[in-house]
């Protein structure tokens, strides 16, 4: 909301300088989002009087003027044509400096001196005309400075940001009762003259009162449609619209400046001569305005003719066939309260947010009508010689009561942390037209109808607060009786980045959105929750994986030349509802992927991560899987509790996200991963014997897991066993097909005793029998 | 005798000196002290002494063995430390050669800031809770005070879900329905935050996503007012920022707090001077905070006139973009390891 400060001086005698109204704005929460200081037009822009007009000789876009500049008759070449002699224009003299930063110099143009520039109301910054030279209405003597002949003054312009709570706001007059009351300086809305009372010519009629819970019209005649003077266009431009025409700059500065949108219809062009408010129906259309058709229905609020076709929706746009034009003499004036919800509902369905719309929707002022109307048939009379004829029609359904909240001052200092008096309370309250009665504790609060956001007890606390000042609430901490700390699935969860982290893994954070393609592309089925209204029509879906949005960030990686990069990812997958479950079922997952890596990559930062939560021993047992290499994949098991898949992306499926070489991946369930059984950590005694190293090497047939000869031997070896370990793999042709060596090296230790031989010799045996009868395996000789 | 005794002696220990290895050190000392030594031989000789000279001339004879023995371990020690040095010059490494090992990995921006935020608020006692991204319109509107179709809503562009009635599943907008999931769970006093990933429909550009993180704060407790607010935000801002950062608190307007503030701190680059980080205003706009509005406590199942409280919430992203200066935001969703790895 743009607001002049000229127009604030209208309601209150604002004198504070600039930064202190930015506080004050500030601390209403009216938020200034900038700040425009309007210069005076310069002094060397004056008055000239048009003599006569040549023609250039050498050139016919161009003409040459001989103006009275008062003290001088200049020549000027323009390039306008819009006057003629006699007309008083504004002369930029040689050496002004116009709004737009420009400097007039006298320059020859195509060999014809030009002294100065005659402007257009643009060009002084007065309004968005740039059509020809702005010819004054006024009466002056060539030579005097524009600003004075026209009165004009130096002007500042917020920029506040209104909060969607504060109908009010969005008029120059509710933000000056605001700030008035901020500032402690009276505020006053001027009461015009009283409305003509009476029939009227026109017809108006309500059907849906629900959605429009009154209609006002009134007829004014004798309208002379053309341009509005400079005061009320200039006020337009800085407030930020652009003047059209008289009759809709009447329309719209009553709106700036009361809060009220209203609608005049050329009542010539408005078959029945009259209005009709009713529902849309079903299949019907209707031509806005801008010439867009719209389809509306029962939900929606119409203005129709007397004869029931559409002019326009009600609250939000108006139509074609009855906008004001050159020729209107008649107009009638609507002005009407709808209903805020309704309003809402249309304007977003249509996606057309109008002036109107943000105001209605927010809720406007159903008591102020008859003082915008006033405004409008005042104001149009001003400037265009329109005079009522017949009186207002007055159409009321339910309107909203005023709310009337008992505001205990207790209350008001519990809440706020403050230490204030019942009247402090009601001084805060009466400047914003809050009316305190007594009452017990308090007072009763009548709520003014320009304040549809408030309605209860904490409303008000909220002026009171806000007037009172933020600022000025002191600062206390609570103290939590609770204990602060991380649940332990949090704890571990940290844990876990922390020890992928360690592990040489980068933190990735991928989006939640994807496409049936995406899926496709990682092998992964297309059982997915789909997105009403996605951003990215190509990413309709919620992830079922964080393999396609991983793959992703190792392409990109890839691309930028970045080779080898290792990624994890700590995050959500979606999957539709089970059961009657409304929500989706939510896991949080830990992926792991190693660009240029195979699957044994994956298993080693498999291994650290399970160690470094102590996880009892979890299988890893090979299986087909989505997405994965098929033979170079395997499910992750604790307990018989499945936490997820490791292995290799499928080749098919790293060469389709262009990436080269082999992809290391594993994905657990997060909750699964955490509640997986743990080794105890309860203290294992260590020998003060020195221990004995033995290895030992078995041919094994590749159908059986090396994990099930570690398993055998762990059995065997009891409690002198304390550390076997894998340490070379081999295949060879001396082997034969299908088998490979895989050598053990195996700690024995005991307690109580150096190991004899004959101790570390029954343990060897015991080893070795347990393998070679449990699986397709023999000692290597 | 005593004159020749004085020469082996002199002409030993020369040799002594002389020896330029350990080896030949050892073979001088078996022929300076050996069995077959002059010093032995003087031994020998002793004997044939008359009684009254002996004792005297066996002193001597004994003074310069020692004389010898202690030129012998001298010169021993000096060429052991020689050796050592000459062996241990020949294994100099340069400690700037070094071909690195694959490095360490990085948590993301993201991560980092999301565990400081929360260590701190773990220090002032609170918990820290979470809640589904995928919501019901109940948790993430209706429950915070805007019913169906309140013009509020569109302060929060939503996703919505292709799940039961249209628009009554979504993405949560925001953290806040994790407020009322804890009311709903857990009975004052209530000191929670709650971190989490929220969506908004939203065009991506260097200042927003349509994905990002936010931190939300609820307070509920007997007795609790705007004074509690404001000094809590208070406390977190020295806390997080470092003493010497403030924060002022403005009027604003959410649904589901009131009264309701934005809350800004003191630029943390110029200390309220003005810079280009703040647009020369000294602030920098967090989040926004309020008392809980009495609907609120009353959906989340808290009897209003016995318990009041506050909430806050801000952007984790938009902090982390705005303490390390990135331009722009959406480079925290690429995964570019020239980012990941910078923090």
């Amino acid at each position: 909301m743009l607001v002049p400060l000229s127009w604030l001086r209208d309601f209150a005698p604002v004198e504070a300088e600039t930064s202190a109204l930015v506080d004050a704005f500030n601390e209403l929460g009216l938020v200034v989002d900038g700040v425009t200081e309007i210069g005076a037009i310069d002094e060397s822009v004056v008055v000239a009087r048009v003599l006569a007009t040549r023609e250039h000789p050498g050139a016919d876009k161009v003409q040459l003027v001989d103006v009275d500049a008062g003290d001088a008759q200049l020549q000027i070449v323009c390039g306008a044509f819009n006057f003629q002699a006699g007309d008083l224009v504004p002369l930029a003299r040689v050496g002004t400096t116009l709004p737009n930063g420009a400097t007039i110099d006298r320059r020859k143009v195509r060999g014809e001196w030009s002294d100065g520039m005659l402007c257009s109301a643009a060009e002084l910054a007065l309004s968005g005309d740039h059509n020809g030279i702005f010819v004054l209405a006024v009466d002056a003597e060539p030579g005097v400075p524009l600003r004075k002949a026209l009165a004009m003054e130096p002007d500042v312009v917020f920029d506040l940001d209104v909060t969607p709570n504060r109908p009010d706001a969005l008029s120059v007059a509710g933000v000056a009762r605001d700030l008035a009351a901020k500032l402690g300086i009276p505020f006053s809305l001027p009461e015009g003259p009283p409305l003509p009372v009476g029939e009227s010519r026109a017809s108006v009629a309500v059907k849906s009162k629900d959605l429009c819970p009154r209609f006002t019209g009134i007829v004014l005649d004798g309208v002379t449609v053309g341009p509005s003077p400079a005061w009320l266009a200039r006020r337009l431009t800085l407030a930020g619209m652009r003047p059209i025409n008289n009759v809709v700059d009447v329309s719209n500065y009553v709106m700036l400046e009361l809060g009220q949108p209203n609608h005049p219809y050329d009542l010539a062009r408005l078959p029945g001569e009259g209005l009709l408010v009713r529902k849309g129906k079903k299949g019907e259309t209707v031509t806005t305005l801008d010439d867009v058709e719209r389809p509306v229905g029962p939900e929606d609020c119409l203005i129709c003719d007397a004869e029931g076709a559409p002019v326009g929706i009600g609250g939000v746009m108006g139509g074609a066939s009855s906008e004001i034009s050159a020729t209107t003499t008649s107009v009638l004036l609507e002005t009407a309260y709808f209903d805020p919800m309704s309003i809402a509902r249309t304007a977003r369905r249509l996606g057309l947010r109008t002036e109107a719309s943000a105001r209605f929707e927010r809720g406007t002022d159903h008591g102020g009508i008859e003082r915008a109307a006033g405004r409008f048939i005042d104001l149009l009379g001003q400037v265009a010689g329109a005079r009522p004829e017949g009186g207002l029609v007055d159409i009321r359904g339910k309107l909203p009561k005023p709310a009337r909240p008992t505001l205990r001052t207790k209350r008001v200092n519990e809440v706020l942390g403050t230490a204030l008096t019942a009247d402090d309370v009601r001084r805060y309250l009466e400047p914003i037209g809050f009316e305190c009665a007594p009452a017990r504790g308090g007072w009763r609060v009548t709520i003014p109808s320009w304040r549809p956001d408030s309605a209860l007890e904490i409303d008000v606390i909220e002026e009171v607060a806000r007037h009172y000042g933020y600022s000025n609430i002191p600062r206390t901490v609570p103290l939590s009786p609770n204990v602060g700390r991380l649940t332990p699935y949090q704890r571990d969860r940290r844990h876990v980045r922390e020890v992928l982290a360690g592990a040489g893994l980068s933190e990735a954070w991928t989006t939640a959105f994807l496409g049936a393609p995406d899926l496709e592309k990682a092998g992964l089925a297309r059982d997915a929750v789909g997105v009403a209204n996605p951003l990215d029509q190509a990413e309709p879906l919620l992830r079922t994986s964080l393999l396609p949005g991983m793959l992703r960030a190792l392409a990109t990686n890839a691309r930028h030349q970045n080779a080898g990069v290792r990624l994890f990812e700590v995050g959500r997958v979606f999957r539709p509802p089970a059961g009657g479950d409304t929500l989706p079922v939510e896991r949080e997952v830990v992926a792991v992927a190693l660009a240029a890596a195979d699957a044994t990559a994956a298993v080693r930062v498999w291994k650290v991560l399970s160690d470094a939560l102590r996880l009892e021993r979890v299988s890893i047992d090979a299986a087909e899987r989505a997405g994965l290499h098929p033979t170079r994949a395997a499910l992750l098991t604790a307990d018989g509790v499945e936490l997820g898949e490791i292995g290799e992306v499928d080749p098919d499926v790293v060469s389709t996200h262009e990436l080269d070489g082999r992809v290391a991946w594993f994905c657990v369930d997060l909750e699964r991963l955490l509640g997986a059984p743990r080794r105890p950590t309860v203290f294992r005694p260590i020998s003060r014997f020195p221990a004995s190293d033995i290895d030992l090497a078995f041919v094994v047939d590749d159908s059986a897991a090396a994990d099930a000869v570690e398993d055998r031997l762990r059995e065997a070896g009891g409690d002198l066993l304390v550390d076997v370990r894998l340490f070379d793999v081999f295949r060879g042709p001396q082997l034969g097909d299908g088998k490979r060596s895989l050598a053990y090296r195996l700690r024995f230790n005991a307690l109580d005793h150096t190991l004899t031989d004959e101790e570390v010799g029954e343990v060897r045996r015991r080893c070795i029998e347990a393998v070679e009868s449990a699986l397709p395996a023999t000692l290597r000789g | 005798m005593f004159d020749e005794l004085e020469q082996v002696t002199s002409t030993g220990v020369e040799r002594v000196r002389a020896a330029a290895t350990l080896e030949e050190l050892r073979s001088v000392e078996q022929e300076l002290l050996g069995k077959k030594s002059p010093l032995a031989a003087f031994n020998q000789r002793l004997g044939a002494l008359p009684t009254e000279e002996r004792k005297e001339a066996g002193r001597r004879v004994n003074e310069a063995r020692t004389v010898v023995q202690n030129a012998i371990a001298e010169r021993r020690r000096s060429l052991a430390a020689d050796e050592r040095r000459q062996r241990l010059q020949a294994e100099r490494l340069d400690l700037t050669e070094v071909i690195p090992a694959p490095g360490r990995g990085h948590l993301h921006l993201t991560t980092q800031t999301r565990d400081e935020l929360e260590d701190v608020f773990i220090g002032m006692g609170y918990q820290v809770a979470e809640g589904p991204e995928a919501e019901d319109d109940w948790h993430n509107f209706e429950a915070l005070n805007m019913p169906p179709a309140h013009p509020a809503r569109s302060m929060w562009d939503t996703f919505y879900l292709d799940l039961g009635e249209p628009e009554t599943v979504l993405l949560r907008t925001h953290t806040s329905p994790v407020q009322v999931r804890v009311m709903q769970s857990q009975a004052p006093p209530i000191y929670i935050v709650a971190p989490g990933r929220v969506y908004r429909y939203e065009t991506p550009d260097p200042r927003h996503l349509a994905v990002f993180h936010q931190i939300e704060g609820l307070v509920v407790d007997k007795g609790i007012s705007f004074a509690d607010l404001a000094g809590t935000i208070e406390t977190f801002t020295n806390a997080y920022f470092g003493p010497g950062t403030h924060s002022r608190l403005r009027p604003s307007y959410f649904p589901f707090t009131e009264p309701s503030a934005e809350f800004e701190v003191t630029c943390i680059f110029c200390h309220g001077d003005g810079c280009r980080v703040c647009s020369q205003t000294g602030w920098i706009e967090l989040g926004g905070c309020g008392m809980v509005h009495p609907n609120v406590l009353k959906a989340g199942g808290i009897d209003p006139e016995e318990w009041t409280g506050f909430a806050f919430g801000f952007g984790i992203d938009r902090l982390a973009q705005i303490r390390h200066q990135v331009d722009d935001e959406r480079d925290f969703l690429v995964n570019d390891i020239r980012f990941l790895s910078q923090f």
